[in-house]
């Protein structure tokens, strides 16, 4: 329980400076931070072959992405950071009833049929990967046909500039 | 008592990492000398030179550190203060966790116990390793862009693009030993390693994985930033790179973090191909020699001997990469980044591909 | 790892607040950068959905739907920098106010 609030703790701090933080740079770090925290989470809820992925994929590839690109273009930190202030609270009521939908929703009661205990091998490798490859063959197929087509579009996207 | 075995692990990975990183910065003194023709560090020494012999080792072991660690720390006025503080706790951390799940010996009997003799026993090492490797890069990224120095941030650029291209290298060499052995554990893959071929050569991975040995020792150097592949920190373009704005303590850590780098990618190399702690034809109750010949050791004798190996062949791959440092000059940057892109990655590529094919078609391939 | 006692309503109320950040960001930023970030942030909460009701329903599938998102969100990140960039190169800022030509 005192490891969840840590988590929660720090991941929030890491969701606000990513968002109020004038540098950019610090954003990226702020978004490391929760990223992280997300994946010691996953190790609480049994997922940790999910935990190293998150790490894996969010952490060591999408935000050092970020940062490169941040650097690349010498992004300064930004003198106006906001919206105007109409729009500012049109946001925070956005995100407030979002936040209190989302949180009635977790307390209404899950569909009946609930397994008391986890099979022993929950969240294993073994079994994510059975899951993946037998009752999510197509998808699966077509994730690598995505991100083909995403590498692809960044290649063209970047070429054009020259 | 669980908990004091696990400290007392603890305590072995960390002193087992720190004492090597101090000892590298040693050989790799002395062994540059040895390359060029020179002395190298003979200076200091213990008890006012009294001894008949020079002691060059306690020059590095103790007087370098001291000196560092004493050294002014030094920040740029227009450097981004917390950020400059933060980066080199960035660069070592994920380093020394990575050593946590390097097994260091089979089990160890005492009084009832049998204790699993790597510090952190998690399921999915392999991909813990990864997963921490991926994290050095942010020292890296961090120490450049907050020195707020030309020479920095262009030596963070460069580690940036290299850490993030040749990780896909290091990580296909990684999947292909997976699939041979069909576990994520390092620990599982040692002991697999202890089986014979035939029942004479021990079935170590890189008799059934040259070409990712390879793939793994070169990536490797390359994630650890050293000659040829020193580009984010060339002497002779950008000064010193990254850390070009640090001084003292800071600066001593990020050159620790180099030689801990070392330390991972060779103790990844025998652990995943060199059959980590395994000594040849040494079994849980002693030697075992092909002909029938057999020599029955004590329980503790049979561990001391593997963590001894497991120290003398990781001290032979560090040994091999500042053999390799201090013989090839310097990569041009365009040849870097098509060496690991066009070269490396099919060649990963492809090794995968048949590596799966050959678990398909031998059934497990390796000895079980 | 003992905590099997834990609740899932802690991680879903977790994951309603960082959605929430997230989608108040994506509303109050300018520099689109920090937008994408902000979308990366939301992506994670709904993450943290699917583990927390995998686990409670005792269903793999979630965690298969992180492994999905997360390669989606890698595709989304490369091709969205990579229109940044050239979005930078043409206009020399990232104010998404400033990329209103399409106005007509």
């Amino acid at each position: 329980m005192i490891a969840f609030w840590i988590v929660a703790l720090f991941a929030l701090v890491g969701a606000l400076v990513v968002v109020l933080h004038r540098n950019p740079v610090y954003s990226a770090l702020g978004l490391v931070l929760t990223l992280f925290q997300v994946a010691v989470l996953f190790a609480l809820l049994d997922a940790p072959l999910l935990a190293l992925l998150q790490v894996m994929v969010y952490a060591g590839a999408i935000v050092v992405l970020f940062l490169f690109v941040i650097m690349l273009l010498s992004l300064e930190p930004e003198k106006r950071l906001a919206a105007p202030f109409p729009v500012a609270v049109a946001g925070l009521v956005l995100a407030a009833t979002l936040g209190f939908g989302l949180v009635v929703s977790g307390t209404l009661p899950l569909r009946s049929g609930v397994p008391s205990r986890l099979p022993a091998d929950f969240g294993s490798p073994e079994s994510l990967a059975t899951n993946l490859f037998t009752k999510h063959q197509l998808p699966f197929e077509l994730t690598s046909v995505l991100l083909l087509v995403a590498v692809v579009g960044a290649v063209v996207l970047a070429r054009r500039r020259s | 008592m669980e908990v004091f075995f696990s400290l007392a692990k603890i305590v072995v990975a960390f002193v087992i990492i720190l004492q090597l990183t101090l000892l590298l910065l040693w050989v790799e003194r002395k062994g540059s000398a040895l390359i060029q023709d020179r002395v190298g560090a003979n200076r200091a020494n213990l008890f006012g030179g009294l001894l008949p012999f020079n002691l060059g080792i306690v020059n590095t072991w103790m007087a370098d550190p001291l000196k560092l660690f004493h050294k002014e720390d030094i920040v740029p006025t227009e450097a981004d203060h917390f950020l400059h503080w933060l980066a080199p706790f960035v660069a070592i951390v994920p380093l020394f966790v990575t050593f946590a799940v390097i097994p260091f010996g089979d089990v160890l009997r005492v009084g009832g116990y049998t204790i699993d003799l790597v510090a952190a026993p998690i399921p999915a090492s392999v991909l813990f390793v990864l997963a921490m490797a991926s994290l050095a890069v942010y020292g890296v990224v961090i120490g450049g862009w907050a020195s707020n120095s030309r020479y920095s941030f262009l030596g963070g650029v460069r580690g940036t693009a290299q850490m993030i291209s040749y990780e896909l290298a290091l990580s296909l060499s990684i999947v292909s030993v997976v699939l041979t052995f069909g576990t994520f554990d390092l620990q599982e893959i040692a002991r697999a390693q202890g089986q014979l071929i035939w029942g004479v050569i021990p079935a170590w991975g890189v008799f059934y994985q040259p070409v990712a040995l390879i793939l793994l020792f070169i990536a490797g150097m390359a994630e650890s930033k050293r000659a040829p592949f020193d580009l984010p920190e060339a002497e002779s373009e950008i000064v010193a790179g990254f850390f070009t704005e640090y001084s003292g303590s800071k600066l001593s850590v990020f050159m620790m973090a180099d030689f801990v780098e070392i330390g991972i990618v060779a103790a990844l190399v025998t652990t995943l191909f060199f059959g980590g702690w395994q000594v040849p034809w040494l079994g849980r109750e002693g030697f075992q020699f092909p002909g029938g010949f057999a020599i029955a050791l004590p329980s503790l004798v049979v561990t001391l001997l593997q963590f001894v190996a497991f120290l003398v062949k990781l001290f032979v791959f560090c040994w091999l990469q500042i053999l390799v440092r201090w013989s090839l000059p310097r990569m041009r940057y365009d040849h870097l980044m098509a060496f690991g892109w066009k070269r490396l990655l099919p060649l990963g590529l492809v090794n995968v591909g048949l590596t799966a094919v050959l678990v398909l078609l031998f059934d497990g391939w390796t000895v079980k | 790892m003992d905590l099997a006692g834990l609740p899932p309503e802690y991680p879903l109320g977790l994951a309603a607040a960082l959605f929430a950040i997230g989608a108040f960001g994506v509303v109050f930023r300018r520099s689109v950068i920090v937008v994408l970030m902000c979308i990366e942030l939301m992506l994670n909460a709904v993450n943290i959905t699917f583990v927390a009701f995998g686990r409670e329903l005792g269903d793999m599938a979630g965690q298969v739907m992180v492994f999905f998102v997360m390669t989606v969100a890698a595709a989304e990140v490369a091709v969205g920098l990579a229109i940044l960039l050239v979005a930078f190169s043409r206009r020399k800022t990232l104010d998404g106010d400033e990329f209103a030509s399409l106005r007509g």
